[in-house]
């Protein structure tokens, strides 16, 4: 056999699989994100870093809407959560279009960590280099999951990813009651995120998305939980609150 | 004559006051010869969906089998019970996956959501939905269910009602069909559960 065919992601004699150490080791040094699970919706937020103040943060897209009920956002590598995204959308509309309702938040982890998974096993690939937290809204009531390169997930009422995972996480642990209301959960998320930000924390400089419980109008006429991302003068609005 | 003539059947469903119906006959025929008077036509999707295919019978089984996989691996997947509405949209997706080499069957679906709320739909042999609030019927004897239905539905009709209303309709119209009959079967669907009855009737 060719000495080269081996997959790259081979088992080390310790029993680990060194790719998927260094995809979570890509993971650590991406920016924090946190999620919460509130009584009554979920809320996600994350730092948007630049490397430099000349980039134009307001087309930055770190969070992303991936059918009415769910959204989800990453720590990590930018260009793996793209593509990430995209078979999401695909999965979830060919869901939509089977059986006309949006798939309950669980269902679409699953679909999304097994297609992680097979980046861990198959040839000529590398493990994705990022963590992603789903939010989403279904018939069970909110939810909130994380997914990892290697494929597992797990569902949190409230957890952080990235850089700042363990500090945020020993924050959120003091902070979190599982009664607590959406708008506190958004205070939540931003105190948690400023805990270990650099610098200023400004309406530029962090993502936060929601949903609630409570349907929200579509445009065919139709009502239903409904992911948004806050805009700048929203987040402004919440920030001049804790200030 | 159509492929969808060439076996014969009827098969209608009701809505009634927190309950539905469903009815079929049990004639399988190939033109003007019996072949069978104990033929399946509606078969259980849950405790509370059923789905009637009237049509060609090769397809009535291919069809029965594919739903009841598709069901089974729903209900292991989601680790939930299939709603009756999913369910439609599920046999109509299916229906039109074969757009241009369809199943020669008009399926109906009938069964109770988790409100306890009646459902029935009716859908072409492409998989085009037909939602009613009242009754919808299919196969050989439609045209003879639609007017038994209309003259003898009402609403908010109980489960014992509803029961004589479907099998007076039934009964009526295939005596009036020649592909369609000898024999019929009708289940009432409650909250409480199912009451499945067989219909003695004319076997001429």
């Amino acid at each position: 056999m060719d000495r080269y065919s081996f997959s790259l992601t081979t088992f080390a004699p310790n029993g680990k699989l060194l790719q998927i150490e260094h995809a979570l080791a890509a993971v650590g040094n991406g920016s924090t994100s946190v999620g919460i699970k509130a009584a009554n919706g979920v809320v996600v937020a994350t730092e948007k870093k630049t490397g430099s103040s000349l980039i134009d943060v307001s087309s930055l897209e770190h969070m992303a809407m991936v059918c009415n009920s769910i959204g989800m956002v990453y720590s990590g590598m930018g260009p793996d959560f793209r593509v990430l995204v995209s078979s999401a959308r695909k999965m979830a509309q060919r869901y939509i279009q089977t059986y006309k309702e949006d798939p309950p938040v669980r269902i679409l982890v699953k679909e999304l960590a097994s297609i992680m998974q097979e980046f861990t096993q198959s040839g000529g690939v590398r493990p994705f280099g990022v963590s992603l937290l789903l939010a989403g809204v279904d018939d069970r009531g909110p939810n909130l999951y994380q997914v990892d390169p290697s494929g597992s997930y797990f569902p949190w009422k409230a957890t952080a990813i990235g850089k700042n995972m363990i500090n945020s996480k020993t924050f959120l642990e003091k902070r979190f009651n599982s009664d607590m209301e959406l708008e506190d959960a958004v205070h939540t998320a931003i105190l948690t995120l400023k805990e270990g930000i650099e610098g200023q924390m400004t309406e530029e400089s962090i993502d936060i998305g929601v949903i609630s419980t409570l349907p929200a109008a579509q445009s065919d006429g139709k009502a239903q939980p409904t992911f948004k991302r806050l805009s700048p003068a929203e987040i402004r609005d919440y920030l001049s609150n804790i200030a | 004559m159509s492929i969808m003539q060439y076996n014969g059947s009827a098969v209608v469903a009701m809505v009634g006051k927190n309950c539905v119906a469903i009815a079929a006959d049990k004639r399988l025929g190939q033109r003007a010869l019996t072949v069978d008077m104990d033929f399946q036509k509606v078969f259980p999707v849950t405790d509370r969906t059923y789905v009637g295919l009237p049509g060609l019978a090769t397809d009535v089984k291919t069809l029965s089998d594919r739903f009841r996989m598709r069901v089974n691996l729903y209900r292991h997947r989601e680790e939930r019970v299939i709603e009756p509405e999913t369910f439609a949209n599920m046999v109509s997706q299916i229906m039109y996956e074969r757009r241009f080499g369809p199943y020669f069957v008009e399926p109906v679906v009938a069964g109770l959501d988790k409100k306890n709320k009646p459902f029935i739909c009716g859908m072409d042999l492409l998989g085009c939905l037909n939602y009613a609030n009242d009754f919808v019927v299919s196969g050989t004897a439609s045209d003879n269910l639609f007017g038994m239905c209309e003259s003898l539905w009402e609403p908010d009709l109980e489960p014992e009602e509803l029961f004589e209303t479907i099998s007076q309709c039934l009964l009526n119209a295939v005596d009036r069909d020649a592909v369609s009959g000898w024999g019929a079967v009708v289940h009432i669907i409650t909250p409480d559960g199912v009451i499945t009855r067989d219909l003695k009737c004319r076997m001429d």
